[in-house]
C-alpha cells in the first residue's frame, strides 16, 4: 500500500499518481491529511482502491472510472461528480450536488446528503443512507436514486428515465414526478443495490417514484408546470 | 347625390406592424411563444457604425503584398501548458451535433483545418467523425453535460466553459423532439423525441468561487495540460469577465446578443442581453483594470461577418473573434439554390431560422439522412476555408492601412463612429469631432 499525504507532496502529486495507467489491478493507495482539499482523487482511470483518510472538499472522486474510492469523513460539492464507472463511498455527509450527471458506477453516502444530490445523473447507481435535501433527482434521467431516510423539497422535478427509492417521508414531489408502482423487478433491483451498498434497510419500506412524462413534449395547457 | 368626403389612406401603426401582428396571431393561434435559430434580427448599433480612419501625415501605411502583416493568435498561454496556435484570428463557435448534422460538423471541422483554425462542439459531447476532421477541437463543458466524459475531455485541444450565450443569457439548451433522433437520444441519455430542454445553471458549482474549484479539477483531470475558455453571453461583460478573470480562465469569450443559438424562444432573443458592440470594451476594461489584457486572450463573438468587423472587434481590444451563423452561411445555410423549398416552409431563403424544426433544405441544421446528404462535406469545408480566408485578408488589408504589421497592433485610435449610440457604446470619438459621450 502506498501512503500519500496531501499536506506534504501537493495535490498535483498525489492526483498524477492515483491518475497513473500504470498501476497494477487492486493496487491500494491512502491518502492522509486530505484537510478538506478539493479535487482529490479525480478523474482516476484505473482498478485501484484509494482510501481517503479525512475530510474531503469539493469535486471528490469526480469523473471517476474504474477506481473504487472510500473518504472516511465527509465530502464537499459535487462528490464523484460525472463518474463513469467503479465505486465512491463517504462514510460520513456529502454536500450539494453529490453524483451530479454521473453516468455509471455506484455513489454510497452513508450519512446524509445535501441538496441536489443526483442532478442530472445519467445512469448512476446513488445509494444514501440517511436523508437528502431539495431537489434531489432534479432532471434525472437514468439510474436509480435510493434514499434510505427522508428526501426534501421538489424531489425528482422534470425528472426523466431514473427511478427515485425513498424508504422515509417526501416532503414533496416535483413537477412532472409521481409515485410508481412497485413490482417484483423493482424489489430484486433495489434489494440488489442496498447489498452491493452494504446498507441494511427493509426493501417493503421503499417507495418509487420517476417521472409521468407530461413534460416530455410542450402542450399549452401544462405550460403551469414549466 | 352626396359629396362623398375625402379619406385618407390605410394607415398602419408603427407600433402594431406587421409582424407584430402576426405574431399577435400566432400566438393566440397556438398558445406557445415562437422557437426560432439564429441571434437577434432587430437592427442594432453594430461594426457597421465604425469606420477606421487609415493612414494619414502622421501614420504610415504599410504596403499591401510587400510589407508582412500577422494574424496569428495564441490562445491559453496563461495556465495552460498547451496553448492553441492559430493562424488566424477566427475561430468558429460552438455547434452541436444534433443541432447541425454530421455532415455539417464534419465540414465545419475541415474548414477550420484548412484555415488553420480551432472548431468547437455543443451540447450534446464529442463525436468520433468531429474529433476526426477538427485539428484543434474545443470541447464545451455546459450545464447539461450531455455526453461528457473525461476521455473525450482529454481528447479535446481546449475546454470552454459555457456559462451563457449571447442569444440568450441566463438560459438553457433546447433541442426539439424532431431532431432527437436515436444517435442524438443515445449521446445525451435521454428519450427519443421528447423536446429537450437542458439546464440553464451547471449542477454543481454556483458562483465564481465554485468555478474556480471547479477549473481546478477540469486542470487536474487534464494534467493542466489544455486552456480553459469561460463562455459568457452579453450581459453584464465588465464583471462578468473581472470574475471570469477571478475564476482561473485562460480565455474569456463574450458572445452579443446577435450571436445565433440553435433554437431559443424569440423574446428571449431578441430582448436580452446587450449587441456585441456594447460588451467588448466593459471587457477590455476589466482586463486592463486586472493587468491581464493580451494575458488573458478575449475571444469576441455575435454578428461577425467580415474582415471589417473582424478588425474592428480586434481594435477594440478583442484578441480574436469567433463565428457561428456566418460559417453556417458559408456552408450553404439560406442558400437561395433552395429558395423553392424554404417556400414550402412558409419562408424564404436568407430569412430561414426555423433550425429547431430538423427541415433545412440546406441539409445543414437537421438530423434527417437525406437532408443532410444534400452537403457535401468536402465541398462546404473548402467554402468556409476560402470564407475564413478572405476574412483574414480583409483584416490584414485595414491594419496595413493603419499601418500595423499585426492585426492586434489595432487600436482604438485608428477608430471613429458614425453614431452618437456607436460612440458611446465602442468609446471612439463621434466622425469629424473628438467628442465621446460620457468622456
Amino acid at each position: 500500500m502506498t501512503t500519500l499525504d496531501l499536506q506534504k507532496i501537493g495535490l498535483r502529486k498525489v492526483n498524477k499518481t492515483l491518475q497513473s495507467t500504470t498501476t497494477t489491478a487492486g493496487e491500494k493507495f491512502t491518502v492522509v491529511n486530505p484537510m478538506g482539499g478539493h479535487a482529490i482523487a479525480c478523474g482516476l482511470q484505473s482498478d485501484i482502491e484509494v482510501t481517503i483518510d479525512g475530510h474531503a472538499g469539493f469535486y471528490c472522486g469526480g469523473m471517476n472510472k474504474n477506481a473504487c474510492i472510500t473518504v472516511h469523513g465527509h465530502a464537499g460539492v459535487g462528490l464523484a461528480e460525472n463518474m463513469m464507472s467503479g465505486t465512491v463511498r463517504v462514510t460520513g455527509n456529502a454536500s450539494q450536488a453529490a453524483g451530479a450527471t454521473a453516468h455509471g458506477g455506484l455513489l454510497i453516502i452513508e450519512g446524509d446528503a445535501s441538496s441536489r444530490c443526483g442532478i442530472s445523473m445519467k445512469g448512476v447507481d446513488i445509494v444514501v443512507g440517511g436523508s437528502v435535501g431539495h431537489m434531489s433527482g432534479f432532471m434525472a434521467q437514468a439510474g436509480n436514486l435510493v434514499i434510505c431516510g427522508d428526501a426534501g423539497d421538489a424531489l425528482g422535478d422534470s425528472i426523466y428515465e431514473a427511478n427515485i427509492y425513498v424508504a422515509g417521508a417526501v416532503e414533496t414531489l416535483g413537477s412532472d414526478c409521481e409515485e410508481k408502482p412497485m413490482d417484483s423487478s423493482h424489489v430484486d433491483a433495489l434489494t440488489e443495490l442496498l447489498n452491493r451498498a452494504g446498507i441494511k434497510v427493509d426493501v417493503q419500506k421503499f417507495k418509487r417514484y420517476g417521472s409521468a412524462r407530461t413534460l416530455y413534449n410542450f402542450h399549452p395547457d401544462n405550460a403551469g408546470n414549466y | 347625390m352626396q359629396k362623398k368626403s375625402p379619406q385618407t389612406t390605410p394607415r398602419y401603426s408603427a407600433t402594431f406592424d406587421e409582424y407584430t401582428l402576426s405574431e399577435i396571431r400566432r400566438a393566440a393561434s397556438t398558445g406557445i411563444y415562437d422557437i426560432r435559430g439564429g441571434g437577434a434580427k432587430r437592427k442594432l448599433p453594430h461594426f457597421d457604425d465604425l469606420l477606421f480612419l487609415g493612414a494619414s501625415m502622421s501614420r504610415y501605411p504599410l504596403e499591401g503584398y510587400r510589407e508582412r502583416c500577422d494574424a496569428n493568435v495564441v490562445l491559453g498561454s496563461r495556465h495552460a501548458s498547451k496553448p492553441l496556435h492559430l493562424d488566424i484570428p477566427i475561430t468558429i463557435a460552438g455547434m452541436s451535433f444534433g443541432s447541425l448534422s454530421g455532415q455539417a460538423k464534419e465540414a465545419l471541422g475541415r474548414g477550420a483545418n484548412a484555415a488553420g483554425t480551432s472548431t468547437t462542439t455543443g451540447d450534446g459531447g464529442m463525436t468520433p467523425e468531429e474529433r476526426e476532421h477538427s485539428a484543434m477541437l474545443v470541447y464545451q463543458y455546459l450545464p447539461s453535460r450531455y455526453g461528457m466524459n473525461p476521455d473525450d475531455l482529454r481528447k479535446a485541444d481546449a475546454i470552454e466553459i459555457v456559462v451563457g450565450q449571447g442569444a440568450k443569457p441566463g438560459g438553457g439548451g433546447m433541442l426539439m423532439g424532431q431532431k432527437i433522433s436515436d444517435r442524438v437520444a443515445a449521446m445525451r441519455t435521454l428519450p427519443k423525441g421528447i423536446d429537450q430542454r437542458s439546464a440553464c445553471r451547471h449542477p454543481d458549482w454556483t458562483g465564481p468561487d465554485d468555478l474556480e474549484i471547479k477549473i481546478l479539477e477540469l486542470r487536474e483531470i487534464t494534467n493542466w495540460e489544455k486552456p480553459i475558455y469561460i463562455k459568457v453571453g452579453g450581459a453584464r461583460p465588465y464583471y462578468d469577465t473581472a470574475l471570469a478573470i477571478k475564476a482561473g480562465a485562460d480565455v474569456i469569450v463574450v458572445d452579443g446578443m446577435q450571436g445565433g443559438t440553435a433554437a431559443t424562444q424569440d423574446v428571449f432573443i431578441e430582448h436580452v442581453g446587450q449587441p456585441t458592440l456594447a460588451c467588448i470594451r466593459p471587457a477590455v476594461q476589466a482586463l486592463q483594470d486586472m493587468d491581464m489584457h493580451r494575458k488573458i486572450q478575449l475571444i469576441v463573438s455575435g454578428g461577425i461577418r467580415n474582415g471589417a468587423d473582424v478588425a474592428k472587434a480586434i481594435a477594440l481590444g478583442a484578441d480574436a473573434v469567433s463565428i457561428g451563423t456566418a460559417a453556417l452561411v458559408a456552408l450553404g445555410d439560406n442558400h437561395p439554390q433552395y429558395e423553392d423549398e424554404y417556400q414550402q416552409l412558409g419562408t424564404t431563403a436568407g430569412a430561414y431560422d426555423d433550425w429547431h424544426e430538423g427541415q433545412d433544405p440546406a441539409g445543414i441544421t437537421t438530423q434527417d439522412p437525406k437532408l443532410a446528404a444534400r452537403l457535401d462535406p468536402e465541398l462546404a469545408g473548402r467554402r468556409l476555408a476560402n470564407y475564413l480566408k478572405v476574412m483574414t485578408l480583409e483584416a490584414q488589408t485595414i491594419a496595413r492601412a493603419c499601418g500595423k504589421s499585426h492585426v492586434h497592433n489595432l487600436e482604438p485610435d485608428d477608430l471613429v463612429a458614425l453614431t452618437v449610440e456607436a460612440s458611446a457604446m465602442a468609446q471612439v470619438p463621434l466622425s469629424g469631432t473628438s467628442w465621446i459621450p460620457g468622456q
